[in-house]
């Protein structure tokens, strides 16, 4: 089909200019930031220090130890995301009469925003767990992380939910019918025929969580607010708090850059592994 | 017969009340928000005595509700209007002229998708002052210019969802309208627009997800308090010192009933919308 330039020009212009300004234009300035030291001050020189941002990552402690913890905390959530999410998908994907009240049901969570989210469940690990005599679990640092792991997952685990339905669905029936007549057993349909089907979904699942888990900010600032003494404090908070609270706008900037650069090697395992199974398929 | 009968009653009985528990810190908020201070900390599990609306007269005063509301729906619908028509008409362009420059530009789009938000929020706020202070337009703490922003972040998830589907339409429906005298203009608007409407669908309910609950940025370009969007005002609300949790959870829940109302209106569209965007993106 021909069209004009002057069409083109008109469609496509108005969207890519703000684009540019809001993502192309920052990020390129960002990774000049990330070599200068600043206070954020316009009135303050900044002076340009090379790459000894990125190594004063090395041996910043809060830094390291926050970092650490994001990896620990992801790894776990994403298990517990995935095991919960695939149980509730199995399970209301059944003849249950209810089965669709439950699925409308454990969807809720995913609805609520992270940051209102971290404050319900503030309530719960703090003056509910007071009133049972459980003590508040959010000024103690591994009860602290429990608890974000605990609220990550009730978050997620109906966004995958609604993805691995997805892919039990796309399940051919004449399959399941051909186990059953074989006289398979429910986990061996589960297991040999079900699992190896939705290959799909669990990569997607795997690396939404991944992604976003790593990401965490929301519920982390809502719920424990980095406390007990920074021992809870996240990946994007500490950039978060190293540039807009502690005024180390070059050094945040490198740490913004780091975790671009991870983020961005997950995306890529991600495609690349989802690209062979499409070939394979 | 008659024992396959009652486990399957059974079944959706357990099924109805893990769901039930599932949702109780939902339940929490709920029934506290109603009660006084000594009946709360008597047992929190029970319900109110009697439905006291106090702490939802004080809760809504104090976060401004009114305004709050009124900014989040403003901002929300003003850019996922916007956000509708500058994706699929750019991205309808992409596809039909097929060149060099679509190309690299929908490449650009499509990578900058995994650049997190973290990685480019400093050097954007210095972008977005620089512009207030030099251009003359105000960019930051203003409703307009964030939703300037959230065009330009939701850019490429929007052109990407409906580069998909524009691809897979014949392009002899638009041939034929141009040779019956249509401007590219006409073409869009009349045929090819009313026929992307799932995607449109799509589309609105992921960014309807994602702008409204977002925190992040509007934290950082909102100061003023006429401005605050609802995790603005919730999240300086629960910033205060002291916090009343009785008057905190009867906050939360008015929090919570917009996105109820949408959920119940439009609960097909949204399971179907997040499972397309999971897929896809």
């Amino acid at each position: 089909m021909k069209i004009r330039k002057g069409w083109y020009a008109l469609f496509t212009f108005p969207l890519m200019f703000i684009f540019f300004v809001v993502v192309i234009i920052p990020f390129a300035i960002g990774i000049g930031f990330s070599f200068v030291e600043w206070d954020g001050l316009a009135k303050h020189a900044m002076s340009f220090v090379g790459f000894d941002n990125y190594l004063r990552v090395f041996t910043d402690a809060r830094f390291l130890q926050s970092a650490g913890r994001t990896t620990v905390y992801t790894l776990i959530s994403v298990v517990f995301v995935n095991v919960v999410g695939l149980i509730f998908a199995l399970i209301v994907t059944t003849k249950l009469k209810t089965a669709n009240i439950a699925r409308t049901m454990l969807f809720v969570p995913y609805l609520i925003g992270g940051l209102i989210l971290g404050y319900i469940w503030k309530s719960v690990f703090s003056e509910f767990f007071l009133s049972i005599d459980w003590g508040n679990w959010l000024t103690d640092k591994t009860k602290a992380m429990i608890a974000m792991i605990v609220v990550t997952t009730w978050q997620m685990a109906g966004y995958v939910m609604i993805v691995y339905i997805t892919g039990i669905m796309a399940i051919p029936d004449d399959v399941l019918e051909a186990a059953n007549v074989d006289g398979a057993s429910f986990l061996r349909t589960l297991f040999s025929v079900k699992f190896p089907l939705l290959m799909p979904s669990f990569t997607i699942c795997l690396f939404l969580t991944l992604s976003n888990c790593f990401k965490v900010y929301d519920v982390n600032i809502a719920l424990t607010g980095a406390g007990p003494n920074y021992q809870s404090e996240m990946f994007s908070l500490n950039i978060y708090n190293e540039i807009f609270d502690l005024s180390n706008f070059g050094y945040g900037q490198a740490k913004a850059i780091i975790f671009f650069l991870i983020i961005a090697v997950i995306t890529m395992i991600q495609v690349s592994i989802t690209k062979k199974r499409e070939v394979a398929m | 017969m008659k024992s396959v009968k009652t486990s399957k009653v059974f079944a959706n009985i357990a099924l109805m009340i893990f769901c039930l528990l599932y949702l109780f810190p939902i339940y929490l908020i709920l029934t506290n928000s109603f009660k006084s201070r000594s009946e709360m900390y008597e047992n929190m599990v029970a319900l109110p005595s009697k439905l006291s609306l106090k702490y939802y007269e004080s809760a809504l005063g104090k976060m401004n509700f009114a305004i709050s509301i009124k900014n989040s729906l403003i901002l929300t619908l003003v850019s996922i209007a916007i956000l509708v028509i500058l994706c699929s008409m750019t991205a309808w362009m992409f596809v039909r002229s097929k060149n060099k420059l679509s190309g690299a530009l929908f490449g650009i789009l499509v990578a900058t998708m995994l650049i997190p938000f973290q990685t480019i929020m400093m050097p954007l706020m210095q972008e977005m002052n620089w512009i207030g202070n030099h251009v003359g337009v105000k960019m930051t703490d203003t409703i307009p210019g964030l939703v300037f922003m959230y065009i330009g972040f939701g850019a490429g998830m929007g052109v990407f969802l409906y580069h998909g589907f524009i691809s897979s339409i014949p392009v002899s429906l638009e041939e034929a309208a141009i040779i019956d005298g249509c401007n590219t203009w006409r073409v869009f608007w009349k045929i090819v627009f009313p026929m992307l409407k799932p995607t449109t669908m799509t589309v609105i309910i992921l960014d309807v997800i994602w702008i409204w609950n977002d925190y992040l940025l509007p934290s950082l370009t909102l100061k003023a308090k006429a401005n605050r969007t609802i995790p603005i005002s919730t999240a300086k609300f629960f910033g205060q010192y002291t916090i009343s949790w009785n008057e905190a959870m009867a906050a939360l829940v008015v929090t919570i009933i917009p996105v109820a109302i949408f959920y119940l209106a439009c609960q097909k569209y949204i399971i179907k919308g997040v499972a397309a965007g999971a897929v896809k993106g």
